[in-house]
C-alpha cells in the first residue's frame, strides 16, 4: 500500500511526537528528529517500520518530530497518521 | 460488586501524552481518560488511540481505569466503546445520562465489543454522569439500569447552566442534585462521586466543598489536578476513635465467627450488618491512609 | 592506534594511565579526608600606595597583566547576566595572547561563544572549572580542546588555589560597587548579586586582582568584602551586567505536580530523619523542588516547634523568609540565586557571606559542610551503586556543573532528589555516564514513585520503614521501573581521548569523560 494524501498526527509538547506522513517516490523513507536519537534512534525507528508493515504500507515518506515520547506514544501518533491518511474510519483491529 | 476505595477520580486529558504517562504516579484511586470535553473534534481520533496505547502499555498501579467516551448521539461513541473495550478498561463512564436506555444503549454495544475482543462477558463496567436536571430526576432509575454499573457521577457545570443558575462558593445550587445522586446511589448499591472544582488554586474553597460532601456520604470527589488528592485523603482519613472501634467490631465478628454465634455483641451492645461495613469502610480507609498496617496494627508517625 | 593502558580507581571506573602520570593524578579512593597537613601559598604584590589603580581602559590592563601561558580567572555570580567575561576576553584575544589556562569558578551560557572563540583563536587552550554547557559542552565533548579539562567542586577549587595546583596569574572579577582602592562587596549597585564567595579566594591568592565595576563609589566603601590590600586595578566599565538576567527573579513556588510530589516525600524524609531536631541544619538547591521544601520544611519546623542552627549554600528567597521568621537562626551564603535573597544579605546580620573556602574546601581547620545534617541535590542520572552523575547528558555531552555537589554530599544525611524518569530519559540507571560525587557520600534517593535508602544506612531504613508517605523500594527496583518506562537505551560511542578529569574533592581522579564520536 502507499500512503498518497498528507496527514499529520501528534503535537510537540514535551513526551508526545508529531508524524507527517507525506508520498514518497522511493520507498519507506524515515526522517525522525529526536531528543534522544542516541539512545532510541534505533528502538524508534524500530516501533515506526512495525507500524507501516502491520499496514502493509510500503511507500511513504515519514516525517517524525520526537519530544521523548514513549513507544505506546510513537505507535498511537503513527497509526493516527495512517488512518487519517487512508480515510479509514474504524481501527485495524488486528494490527493493534 | 467489588467493594473498593474510591475517593478521588482523577480527570486526564486524553490527547495529553505527558499526562497520560504520568497519570499513576499521583495515587488517584481512580483515574478517568477524557475522550469527550477535553479533546478537541478534530482530536478525537488521536485521544481514542492514545489512551488505548497508554492502556495497553503502562503501569498505573492499583488505580481503578476509567474511562469518560463521546455521548451516545456522537459518531465517536462507537469507536470509543470498542477501543476502551479491546484494551481492557474497567469502567466506562457515559457523559450527560438522562435515562436508563442510554445506559443499556450502552451496555449493548459493550456486549458486542466483549465479544468481538474476546473479553470475558460482564467484566466492563459502566458508570453514569449526571449533568442535567432530567438526569437528576431520573438518577434512581439510571442507577438500577444495568447490573454493570459502579457509580454515578454529579457534573455541575452543564447541570447548573440547565438549572438556570451557575456554581456558587457554598454550592446551595447543587444540594438537591447531590442528594438525589446520593441518595440513588446508595439505594442501588453502587458508589457517587461529586462534582469537579475547577479553581485549582482555591485550595481553601475546595477543602470545604470536599468535607461537605464528605459529611453528606459520598464516596469521593472528582479532581482536576494531582494536587488535590492529598486534601480529599486527608478529610477521608479516620479518627483514631474510629479506627480503634473499627477493629473492635471486626475482632467481635471473628470472634463470634469462630465459636459459630449468631449473636454478635461488643460492650454490651449489639453488632448489626451496618456496624459491620461501617466497621470495614474505616479500616479500608485506615489502611490507604497509612494509618495502619495490613495487620491493622497503628502505624506510629 | 595508539594504545590506552588503563586503570580503575576503587568505584570501579577505568582512568587512562598516561594521563594519569601526566598531570600527576591520583586514582579516587575513598571520601575520608584524614588530617593530612597541607601546605597554603601566598600571590606575589606589587607595592603599591594603591593611587595608582583606578583606570577606565581595559586595553592597558589586559596589556600590563596578561602574557602568553598564564592562568586567568573569573567568578559567575554574574551567571547569565555576565558582561564582564566577554569585555575581557575579547581584548584578550584582541591583543593575540596564546595558551592561557581559562581557571574560572563555573563557566555560564553567556560565556560559551566568546569562549570557543578564544580556543578557536590558540588563546585559551586549557580549561579548569566547575561545570561547562551549551555550545562550549557540545564543543569540549567532540574534543575542540587538546587537552582535557579539568573540573572540579567549588571547594576542591578553593583547595587547589590555596595549595598552588591552581595558580591564578590574573583574577578579572566584576563587581557591583568598589572605591578606588578596591574595597568591594556584592550588596549594593545596578548589578548587586549579594554573597561574592566565589570570588574571594581569588582575591586573596591571585599574584593580580582586577576588579571591574560600574559603580565607582567614595572612599573607603564599607563593608569590604574584597579589600584594597588585595587588589591591584579598578577598572572602570560602563555596565558589568544585565541585572534580569544575573538572577532567577522573583522566586515562584512550583505547581509542577511531580515536583511537589517529590518535595513532601523529601520533607517526609528530613522529618523522620534522626537529624530533624532542635538546632539542626540543612542545605536545599535551587530547583523546583527544592524550592518547594523550603515551603513544607517551614510548616513541619512550625508543627514541631524545631528551628534549624543554619542553611548553607545557595540561597532564595524562601531560605530569607525562614531566618525572618526565625526558624533559621544563620544563613551561611556562599552565593545568592535569587535577588531576594541578594537583597537581604545587604539587610540582615544573621545571613553571613562565607567564601568557597569556609563553605566546602576540604583542606581546611573545619569547612561549613562538614557541620551540615542535611543536604538535598540533584541529579542528572544516579546508579544503583548511588554514584550520582551532574555533569553529562544522557548523550554524554558535557551539560552541568559539579557546584558544590561532592562537598555538600558529605552531610550526615544527603538527599538526592530527582524524577525518575525525564522525558524519555531515565535518571535512575543501571551505571551513571559519569560519576561526579561517589554513591559512599549519598544516602538517600527520592523519585516521584518511591525512596531508596543506601543500603549501608540500615539506620534510616529502619526509621522510615513504617512511616506513612515514605515508599521504600530498592534503588534496584527504582531502576528496573525506569527503564520499564522508558526501554533500554543503546550504548553512546566514545573514542580513546578524554575530554575531562573529574576531580575528587582530595585531588584523586573519580572519573573521566571521554570525546563522543561523531
Amino acid at each position: 500500500m502507499k500512503i498518497e494524501k498528507t496527514a499529520l498526527a501528534g503535537t510537540v509538547e514535551s513526551s508526545d511526537i508529531q508524524f507527517t506522513l507525506s508520498a514518497s517516490d522511493n520507498g519507506i523513507q524515515i526522517d525522525l528528529d529526536s531528543p534522544v536519537k542516541d539512545l532510541y534512534g534505533k528502538q524508534i525507528i524500530q516501533v515506526i517500520e512495525d507500524t507501516l508493515k502491520a499496514y502493509n504500507i510500503e511507500s511513504v515518506k515519514v516525517k517524525a518530530i520526537d519530544k521523548g515520547a514513549l513507544d505506546c506514544v510513537i505507535k498511537a501518533r503513527l497509526v493516527t497518521a495512517i488512518q487519517r491518511s487512508l480515510g479509514m474510519d474504524e481501527p485495524n483491529w488486528e494490527v493493534l | 460488586m467489588e467493594e473498593r476505595l474510591r475517593r478521588t477520580m482523577m480527570f486526564v486529558p486524553g490527547n495529553n501524552a505527558g499526562m497520560v504517562r504520568d497519570a499513576g504516579i499521583y495515587g488517584a484511586d481512580s483515574i478517568m481518560f477524557d475522550l469527550e470535553d477535553a479533546v478537541s473534534l478534530a482530536e478525537k481520533d488521536s485521544a481514542r488511540m492514545l489512551v488505548y496505547q497508554a492502556l495497553q502499555t503502562q503501569d498505573y498501579g492499583d488505580a481503578e481505569l476509567v474511562v469518560r467516551i463521546n455521548g451516545n448521539d456522537t459518531k465517536y461513541f462507537h469507536d470509543d466503546v470498542f477501543a476502551m473495550v479491546k484494551a481492557g478498561i474497567d469502567v466506562i463512564r457515559l457523559p450527560k445520562v438522562e435515562s436508563a436506555e442510554m445506559m443499556q444503549d450502552l451496555v449493548k454495544v459493550i456486549e458486542e465489543a466483549e465479544k468481538k475482543f474476546g473479553r470475558e462477558p460482564g467484566s466492563t463496567h459502566v458508570m453514569a454522569a449526571i449533568e442535567s436536571a432530567r438526569g437528576v430526576l431520573k438518577s434512581l432509575e439510571i442507577a438500577e439500569s444495568t447490573d454493570r454499573m459502579i457509580g454515578l457521577a454529579l457534573s455541575a457545570e452543564d447541570y447548573t447552566t440547565d438549572l438556570k443558575t451557575k456554581r456558587y462558593v457554598d454550592g446551595v445550587e447543587l444540594e438537591f442534585a447531590r442528594n438525589m445522586i446520593l441518595n440513588a446511589a446508595r439505594a442501588a448499591g453502587i458508589a457517587a462521586f461529586d462534582t469537579v472544582f475547577t479553581k485549582v488554586d482555591d485550595m481553601d474553597g475546595f477543602k470545604k466543598e470536599t468535607e461537605h460532601i464528605y459529611k453528606l456520604g459520598f464516596d469521593g470527589k472528582s479532581i482536576i489536578n494531582p494536587r488535590q488528592i492529598d486534601v480529599v485523603n486527608k478529610i477521608y482519613e479516620p479518627t483514631r476513635a474510629e479506627i480503634e472501634n473499627a477493629l473492635d467490631v471486626e475482632a467481635a465478628l471473628e470472634e463470634a465467627h469462630r465459636k459459630n454465634s449468631g449473636v454478635i455483641a461488643l460492650n454490651g451492645q449489639m453488632v448489626d450488618r451496618p456496624v459491620a461495613l461501617r466497621a470495614q469502610r474505616v479500616i479500608r480507609l485506615a489502611k490507604a491512609s497509612n494509618l495502619i498496617n495490613e495487620e491493622g496494627d497503628f502505624i506510629e508517625e | 592506534m595508539r594504545k590506552v593502558i588503563s586503570l580503575k580507581n576503587s568505584i570501579g571506573r577505568e582512568l587512562s594511565d598516561d594521563l594519569m602520570k601526566k598531570l600527576d593524578y591520583k586514582p579516587f579512593e575513598s571520601t575520608e579526608i584524614g588530617n593530612p597537613v597541607v601546605q597554603r601559598v601566598a600571590p606575589k604584590v606589587r607595592v603599591s600606595t594603591g593611587n595608582d589603580k583606578l583606570t577606565t581602559s581595559i586595553k592597558d590592563v589586559v596589556r600590563e597583566t596578561v602574557k602568553d601561558g598564564m592562568t586567568i580567572s573569573f567568578h559567575h555570580h554574574l551567571r547569565e547576566g555576565d558582561f564582564i567575561f566577554n569585555m575581557v576576553m575579547d581584548e584578550i584575544i584582541k591583543q593575540g595572547i596564546k595558551d592561557l589556562t581559562l581557571a574560572p569558578s563555573s563557566l555560564t551560557n553567556v560565556m560559551n561563544d566568546k569562549v570557543i572563540e578564544a580556543i578557536k583563536a590558540g588563546t585559551v587552550t586549557h580549561i579548569e572549572s566547575s561545570g561547562m554547557r551549551g555550545t562550549l559542552g557540545e564543543a569540549v565533548s567532540h574534543g575542540i580542546l587538546k587537552d582535557p579539562v579539568i573540573l572540579r567542586s567549588h571547594g576542591a577549587r578553593a583547595r587547589a588555589i590555596e595549595n598552588g595546583d591552581v595558580k591564578i596569574d590574573v583574577a578579572f572579577l566584576g563587581v557591583p560597587n568598589a572605591d578606588r582602592l578596591g574595597n568591594a562587596n556584592g550588596m549594593t549597585g545596578d548589578a548587586a548579586f549579594g554573597s561574592l564567595g566565589y570570588a574571594l579566594v581569588d582575591a586573596a591568592y591571585a599574584d593580580k586582582v582586577v576588579l571591574l565595576t560600574d559603580n565607582v563609589v567614595d572612599y573607603p566603601n564599607t563593608p569590604a568584602s574584597i579589600m584594597q590590600t588585595q587588589v591591584d586595578y579598578v577598572v572602570q566599565v560602563d555596565k558589568v551586567g544585565d541585572p534580569d538576567r544575573i538572577g532567577s527573579g522573583a522566586t515562584r513556588f512550583t505547581k509542577n505536580p511531580k515536583d511537589l510530589k517529590i518535595a513532601k516525600m523529601v520533607n517526609d524524609v528530613i522529618v523522620h530523619s534522626p537529624y530533624f531536631k532542635q538546632g539542626f541544619s540543612f542545605q536545599t538547591g535551587s530547583g523546583g523542588a527544592a524550592l518547594a521544601v523550603a515551603r513544607f520544611l517551614r510548616q513541619s519546623m512550625l508543627d514541631k516547634n524545631i528551628t534549624a542552627s543554619f542553611a548553607l549554600g545557595g540561597i532564595t528567597t524562601p531560605i530569607v523568609k525562614l531566618l525572618e521568621e526565625g526558624l533559621v537562626k544563620k544563613v551561611m551564603d556562599v552565593q545568592d540565586f535569587d535577588k531576594g535573597a541578594a537583597d537581604s544579605m545587604k539587610n540582615n546580620r544573621d545571613q553571613q557571606e562565607i567564601d568557597a573556602s569556609w563553605y566546602a574546601d576540604p583542606d581546611n581547620k573545619g569547612a561549613m559542610v562538614d557541620q551540615l545534617d542535611v543536604c538535598i541535590l540533584s541529579a542528572l542520572e544516579i546508579d544503583t551503586d548511588f554514584n550520582v552523575n551532574v555533569m553529562t547528558g544522557s548523550n554524554g555531552v558535557l551539560r552541568g556543573a559539579i557546584g558544590g555537589h561532592q562537598d555538600a554530599a558529605t552531610a550526615k544525611m544527603t538527599i538526592i532528589s530527582a524524577p525518575l524518569t525525564r522525558g524519555r530519559i531515565a535518571t535512575v540507571v543501571p551505571k551513571v555516564g559519569t560519576v561526579v560525587t561517589p554513591g559512599d557520600s549519598i544516602d538517600v534517593l527520592v523519585t516521584e514513585v518511591g525512596v531508596a535508602v543506601n543500603p549501608k544506612r540500615k539506620d534510616l531504613i529502619e526509621a522510615f520503614k513504617k512511616v506513612p508517605g515514605i515508599p521504600l523500594m530498592t534503588i534496584e527496583e527504582l531502576q528496573q521501573r525506569a527503564e520499564k518506562i522508558v526501554g533500554k537505551p543503546e550504548k553512546l560511542q566514545y573514542t580513546d581521548k578524554t575530554v575531562a578529569m573529574i576531580e575528587y574533592r582530595d585531588k584523586t581522579i573519580i572519573d573521566e569523560v571521554k570525546q563522543l564520536k561523531d
